[in-house]
């Protein structure tokens, strides 16, 4: 077989894995959230669909598809119906970038020599930086369908999409990188291979970047205690007031699956990725689990602090990203900068 | 910060200068009545700047139900149901509300134990009342669990008053001269394990909110109302103890004999929604206090009168209904044919949202001459544009919710 041959399938493989994955989880958070909430709130949760209420995500699957897909009076049609594509799909094409793994060897096989691949569906140089340009577009598809909608309540929702937006997109990026000249690389599998053990995590080393890095993620997705694009109480369900059927649907797994990127960054950048604690050539499929893991713990955090927390107004958010988050941001990247640039170990 | 409150307010929307850059900009709003934060059917008019609510025009009315006419045409005794309607949260405290006005009317004294009955209806009554309030304002501001926390309490009092009345809502269990039943041993069993728990339960709610950061910075100088203004929009309740008036009917004018309890009335200091939050928390705490002592009360009277003997205006016993031919005419008479002696008669009670009033005036025949109802959510409501005014639209949902009206009442 022809050894290009042998790596377009093994591509394909693992970019059917990583997208079937994403959407498998992101299909499975829809499920994760209902029966948390249940939890916290004395209830049960869906128990119906399948045992334990497993397969209630393809009942609503398959619900949202037989749904009629409204058009409001008014609506930009065009922008309406783009709007939910692009707030899907940029969560969708950074996934690609995210290391899950460590190199796998490919066996020596019809005739094609050994070799290793690395568990990702690209590892690009520049594995940051793409991330966070592709998913800034998806704020896009949240603006659009707030203003394209014609409804009072979404266009609100949209204008304060934007806003929050920048304000925290600013601190994330500057977290992000504290963490790259810590690790002098853009590339993710670079920023994982410099935290080699426990005690090279980043979360020891750059402590308060975690900190920030961990609410701006809730504000860059949109999630409680601050979806004001949403915020229910005040504008009903906002941006995606008017949406519904599969448009809505996608909305909703445009959030689940910039969830799940923003969690395995999270664990990229802060936790070693898919490094195993006090385990150093640990096996690949432990490595994988490894980063499962570490992923769904904020994933769990996700689902914990919205059925905790209230939520924020819109101004205290502004506030809070401007006058606190971006100066200690700022601050956090000054000193880390000064402390690579001499050689001074800070720990 | 209260200089900037106005007494006067202007109903009169402010017109929009057109030719202004910035006021040409405003946005109309139309919050309600199927909004999912007007609590009922209350419509919102609200114009927007951006974010800033420039003019509020509550709009009520989409939930009248003619009760105060129902009143009169039905008659004394049929219009007990009705006022479990009124403020569906807390049905037991308008039929107590409604009876008494009769009474006062009549002249007719209910026993002691009676009292003592209808006083623990009440404050239970209050507990579940404030815990809605608490459960739809975590809502509202996005602390969706402690609905549920709230509510779970609450389900514990209607299956008392279940077990009690045979209703979770709607009793209709206060009769004039008293109440229908007496409440039994295991009624007052389940009673005193609900209050002897139900502190600690509140703590569980306490923890979430009260020191919560989020929660502090979203009610504290949110929705502020002086204490000159309070009392000038006629807020009552909890609305006006937050804002610092120690005015509570239940120490001020007593009924039912609340004199001769022990119990604390909280007052705030400011007078905005985090005011109005605690004072409701406490609230609950004193309410829990006088139901432990009516409940010790009633283990001492056992076996007394709860409905008064007075075979003109008050039920007769049903035992006896049922073997007497006497009895069961006076019974028929009093249902069908209650005539109240000509006069007036205004009786308020403490409700959990401010001073519930009923006025009644009888003519000598079986229909009341008029009725009317002073429904405290209705001042609650008129006090939206007063303390909305020029906030955020993310404060009003705090607003409404601090306020806490329900529009059965407020519409009637």
């Amino acid at each position: 077989m022809n050894p290009l041959l042998r790596d377009i399938l093994v591509w394909l493989v693992k970019a059917g894995v990583v997208y079937g994955g994403l959407l498998g989880v992101a299909a499975g958070m829809t499920l994760a959230e209902r029966k948390v909430s249940a939890w916290m709130q004395y209830r049960h949760g869906p128990n119906r669909v399948g045992p334990w209420g497993l397969l209630q995500p393809i009942a609503d699957g398959v619900k949202f598809i037989f749904k009629e897909s409204l058009t409001p009076d008014g609506a930009n049609r065009w922008l309406f119906r783009f709007a939910p594509a692009i707030a899907a799909v940029p969560a969708m094409m950074t996934v690609a970038v995210i290391p899950f793994g460590p190199a796998v060897p490919l066996p020596d096989s019809w005739g094609v020599p050994a070799a290793f691949t690395n568990l990702s569906v690209t590892d690009l140089d520049i594995g940051l930086m793409y991330l966070l340009a592709i998913g800034g577009l998806s704020i896009y598809g949240v603006i659009l369908g707030g203003w394209a909608s014609n409804s009072k309540f979404s266009l609100l929702g949209g204008l304060r999409a934007s806003a929050q937006m920048i304000s925290y997109e600013l601190t994330l990026i500057l977290t992000i990188l504290a963490v790259v000249a810590l690790s002098g690389s853009l590339s993710l599998r670079g920023v994982v291979e410099a935290q080699p053990d426990f005690w090279e995590w980043n979360v020891f080393h750059q402590p308060l970047a975690f900190v920030l890095f961990s609410i701006a993620a809730f504000a860059e997705t949109n999630r409680h205690p601050f979806d004001f694009a949403e915020c229910e109480p005040e504008l009903v369900s906002g941006f995606h007031t008017e949406y519904s059927s599969m448009r809505f649907a996608l909305f909703a797994l445009g959030e689940y699956c910039a969830m799940v990127v923003m969690a395995s960054l999270w664990t990229t950048l802060f936790l070693g990725g898919y490094k195993v604690p006090f385990w150093e050539n640990a096996p690949w499929f432990v490595c994988v689990a490894a980063f499962c893991a570490k992923t769904s713990l904020f994933l769990f955090l996700y689902l914990w602090v919205r059925w905790t927390l209230p939520r924020f107004r819109f101004d205290q958010l502004m506030h809070l990203g401007w006058k606190v988050f971006l100066p200690l941001a700022l601050v956090n990247l000054f000193l880390t900068g000064a402390a690579v640039s001499y050689g001074v170990d800070l720990w | 910060m209260s200089t900037t409150q106005t007494f006067e307010y202007s109903r009169a929307m402010p017109p929009v200068d057109h030719d202004d850059p910035v006021q040409g900009e405003t946005m109309m709003v139309n919050m309600g009545p199927q909004h999912p934060a007007t609590h009922g059917v209350l419509r919102l008019v609200v114009r927007l700047d951006g974010e800033t609510m420039e003019y509020i025009d509550p709009d009520v009315g989409f939930l009248h139900r003619g009760k105060e006419k129902t009143c009169e045409s039905l008659g004394w005794h049929k219009f007990f149901p009705h006022t479990d309607r009124l403020d569906y949260v807390q049905p037991l405290l308008n039929n107590i509300a409604y009876a008494m006005a009769c009474e006062k009317l009549a002249g007719i004294t209910v026993p002691e134990r009676g009292q003592v009955v209808r006083v623990l209806l009440m404050e239970v009554s209050r507990i579940a009342a404030h815990l809605i309030y608490i459960g739809t304002t975590s809502i509202d501001l996005g602390a969706v669990s402690n609905f549920f926390y709230s509510f779970e309490q609450r389900e514990l009092i209607y299956s008392i008053l279940d077990a009690y009345t045979g209703h979770r809502m709607n009793n209709t269990y206060v009769r004039i001269g008293g109440v229908y039943a007496d409440v039994d041993e295991n009624v007052e069993r389940m009673l005193e394990k609900f209050l002897d728990e139900f502190p600690e339960k509140l703590q569980v709610l306490e923890r979430l909110l009260t020191g919560n950061r989020i929660w502090y910075g979203r009610n504290r100088g949110v929705g502020l109302v002086s204490k000159e203004n309070a009392m000038a929009w006629s807020l009552t309740g909890p609305n006006l103890r937050g804002s610092g008036v120690d005015w509570d009917l239940r120490k001020r004018q007593p009924y039912c004999g609340y004199e001769t309890y022990d119990f604390d009335i909280p007052v705030g200091t400011v007078g905005d929604c985090y005011d109005r939050y605690l004072v409701r928390m406490e609230e609950m705490r004193q309410s829990c206090r006088i139901a432990k002592q009516a409940l010790e009360r009633l283990k001492q009277t056992r076996g007394a009168e709860v409905l008064a003997e007075d075979r003109k205006y008050v039920l007769p016993p049903k035992a006896l209904v049922h073997r007497s031919m006497e009895e069961l005419i006076f019974q028929f008479k009093v249902v069908t044919d209650l005539c109240l002696p000509v006069g007036e008669a205004y009786q308020a009670v403490e409700s959990s949202k401010g001073e519930l009033g009923f006025y009644v005036r009888s003519d000598g025949t079986s229909n009341p001459l008029r009725c009317h109802i002073r429904a405290p959510g209705l001042m609650n409501v008129q006090a939206i544009p007063l303390l909305g005014n020029g906030r955020l639209l993310s404060d009003l949902v705090a607003i409404i919710g601090s306020l806490d009206f329900v529009m059965g009442e407020v519409d009637r």
